[in-house]
């Protein structure tokens, strides 16, 4: 299949014929119930700044996007598995004010029948996973799926919390998943390789890169998700175990020395005497 | 107040990052005058070791099922030991597996979770931990406000101290639940230094034009002993491997020495790569925005500069 970039250049990318298995309780006649946490970052070139002593992140002029792995890898396959199996049920999951709304809309306009928000500040990780596991535990589903972590925050944490909360496994870092026999099986990366895990239903996937390939949402999904429900809920009680103290970046590069082409055995000799890299 | 690391391991081997955690954990504990002791799950012999990092007492529970990864089993197994143990401060490295248990040791004990931290806790006014955020464009100070608490260490962010010191081992005498993941198969890439945990990385761009092109990247990966990356346009066309791609979207990594080359230096490149301590840019755009983030540099011909590179290389570790 061809693909072509912004910039014009085409290229072509091996698609993979997956199977997807049926509905997995289908003989009990239930359909697969498929929780999506999707959370809202400041896009990826933003001005990091902070405001209020250092204390909190400066949003001027801030652009917000769903988490590209939350939205890219965790809702694309998501959708995908329901356009396996129509059956399945899709709904998405936010924690956060009502200026999460266009976020949660955008994601609803790629997939997905309905979207929750809880509606509360994000507190910590330990507060967002056990709002999120209380709204799976009531809905009774069967698949959560997080990002690998969020861009800002890069806690890599809500999925495998969420996974406690309800005593139910997690497997982190997929970059394939599938259905196979009523069961997952999910590719993960690990340092320097990969794990094939299999596990039974229900449980918490993190989501990464190769899982799938990123969509855009087309006009009718646009139009559609305007009128998609959007479920507000109030949080239940928990208290936070961390907190924000201040913020810093970090201190700026010296400058670059730069080597003069013909003499590369220069850059060398100051890797190993002045940088003490080799 | 004591303080527990925890100790991963691969094929009885200890991992590296494993042991930057029991010198960071030993740090701490000397820090509030508490013990640094480590936990193994798993048989390993190389488990006395731990004593010349700081560690005093290493708690094993070396059966073979064990030798099988299952976080929920790992983190029921954690909190069973420390009944007896009686840590309040857990330190894991923020490696895959450190990823998958802490977050639920968290949620077990009520533990404030930081991940991804880069230094030891300041502790002269309650409990604050550095940790990197905005991928590694920012720092957030963390205040961890439960009496339990947990740091998951990045790698490469504190440098392994040795000492003199011998460790006593403890069998473990617990029962190990049944798990619900089921392993099937573990794919390593052989020979090849893992990406996350190496000291140089060596990595290629689009400017190198094609995979035919990689023998420089790879040669001189191979004569430093490094890693090779990439960025993401060149996984995404399948010149190389998913598990190379480094930055915003794929791995972040903080290697002694980065060399880049035939890489623009785009932001999201550049947050996969700016915690490295040494970054080198080869690119013959003088405008590459890389340029403003390395330490060194040269604008030139990759396909000239990195052959050139390779010999002098080559005279530096003849005349050693
Ligand atoms: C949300 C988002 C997330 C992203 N995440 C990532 C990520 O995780 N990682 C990532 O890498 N990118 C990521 N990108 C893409 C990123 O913006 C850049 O497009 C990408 O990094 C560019 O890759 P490149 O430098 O290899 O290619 P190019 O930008 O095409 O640069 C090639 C460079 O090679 C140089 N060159 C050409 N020929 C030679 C030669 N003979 N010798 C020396 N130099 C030469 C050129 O001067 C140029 O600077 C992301 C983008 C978005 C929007
Ligand atoms: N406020 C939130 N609401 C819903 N999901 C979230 C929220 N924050 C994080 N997540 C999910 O948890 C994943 C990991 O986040 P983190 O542990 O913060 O890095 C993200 O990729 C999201 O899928």
């Amino acid at each position: 299949m061809f693909f072509k970039q912004p910039n014009g250049i085409i290229f072509a990318i091996k698609l993979e014929t997956e199977i997807v298995q049926k509905s997995i309780y289908k003989n009990n006649f239930r359909f697969m119930k498929i929780l999506i946490c999707i959370s809202k970052t400041p896009d990826t070139t933003s001005k990091i700044a902070f405001t209020d002593n250092n204390s909190k992140f400066s949003t001027d002029g801030v652009q917000w996007i769903i988490n590209p792995y939350d939205e890219w890898y965790a809702l694309v396959r998501a959708i995908e598995i329901k356009e396996a199996d129509p059956s399945t049920i899709l709904h998405l999951i936010n924690v956060g004010g009502v200026e999460s709304e266009p976020i949660i809309r955008k994601a609803l306009a790629l997939g997905g029948e309905e979207a929750i928000r809880v509606n509360s500040d994000v507190a910590d990780s330990y507060f967002v996973a056990s709002q999120i596991a209380q709204i799976a535990k009531e809905g009774n589903y069967d698949l959560i799926f997080t990002g690998k972590e969020t861009i800002d925050y890069n806690g890599s944490s809500i999925g495998g919390m969420i996974a406690e909360c309800l005593d139910i496994p997690f497997i982190s870092h997929a970059v394939k998943f599938d259905i196979v026999n009523g069961n997952a099986v999910v590719v993960r990366e690990i340092e320097g390789g990969e794990e094939i895990d299999s596990a039974p239903f229900p449980l918490v996937v993190s989501c990464q890169k190769g899982m799938a390939e990123q969509r855009i949402p087309n006009m009718k999904g646009i139009m559609g998700s305007r009128t998609k429900p959007l479920k507000v809920v109030e949080p239940v009680e928990i208290s936070a175990l961390t907190s924000v103290v201040s913020f810093d970046l970090p201190p700026a590069k010296a400058g670059v020395k730069l080597i003069s082409a013909d003499h590369p055995e220069e850059l060398v000799r100051l890797l190993n005497e002045e940088a003490k890299a080799i | 107040m004591s303080v527990l690391i925890f100790i991963d391991i691969a094929e009885g081997k200890i991992k590296k990052a494993s042991y930057e955690a029991a010198s960071y954990g030993a740090a701490i504990a000397q820090q509030l005058g508490a013990s640094a002791n480590a936990i193994v799950l798993g048989k390993s012999d190389e488990l006395l070791s731990l004593g010349n990092y700081g560690i005093s007492k290493v708690y094993n529970l070396s059966n073979e099922s064990l030798h099988h990864f299952d976080a929920q089993v790992f983190t029921k197994l954690i909190a069973d030991a420390n009944e007896t143990i009686g840590a309040d401060i857990f330190v894991f490295s923020n490696t895959t597996t450190g990823k998958s248990i802490a977050p639920r040791l968290s949620v077990r004990l009520k533990a404030g979770l930081v991940s991804g931290a880069v230094a030891l806790p300041d502790t002269s006014n309650g409990f604050v931990v550095k940790k990197s955020v905005f991928s590694g464009k920012a720092f957030a100070h963390i205040a961890i406000n439960s009496a339990n608490k947990i740091i998951a260490l990045n790698p490469n962010s504190f440098s392994v101290v040795k000492t003199e010191g011998v460790a006593e081992i403890i069998d473990l005498n617990l029962s190990i639940p049944a798990g619900k993941v089921a392993v099937q198969s573990v794919n390593k890439i052989i020979g090849d230094v893992p990406l996350s945990e190496a000291d140089i990385v060596v990595s290629g761009g689009r400017g190198l034009k094609g995979p035919e092109n990689w023998g420089i990247v790879t040669d001189l990966a191979k004569l430093l002993g490094a890693a090779t990356a990439c960025s993401r346009p060149v996984s995404d066309i399948h010149w190389r491997p998913h598990h190379e791609h480094v930055g915003q979207t794929g791995l972040a990594i903080a290697p002694n020495l980065y060399i880049a080359i035939g890489i623009s230096g785009a932001i999201q490149h550049l947050a996969g790569v700016n915690r490295s301590k040494t970054i080198v840019v080869i690119n013959k755009d003088p405008e590459a925005p890389f340029f403003k983030a390395a330490d060194y540099g040269i604008v030139g011909d990759a396909f000239e500069v990195v052959p050139k590179m390779i010999d002098a290389i080559k005279k530096l570790k003849e005349s050693v």
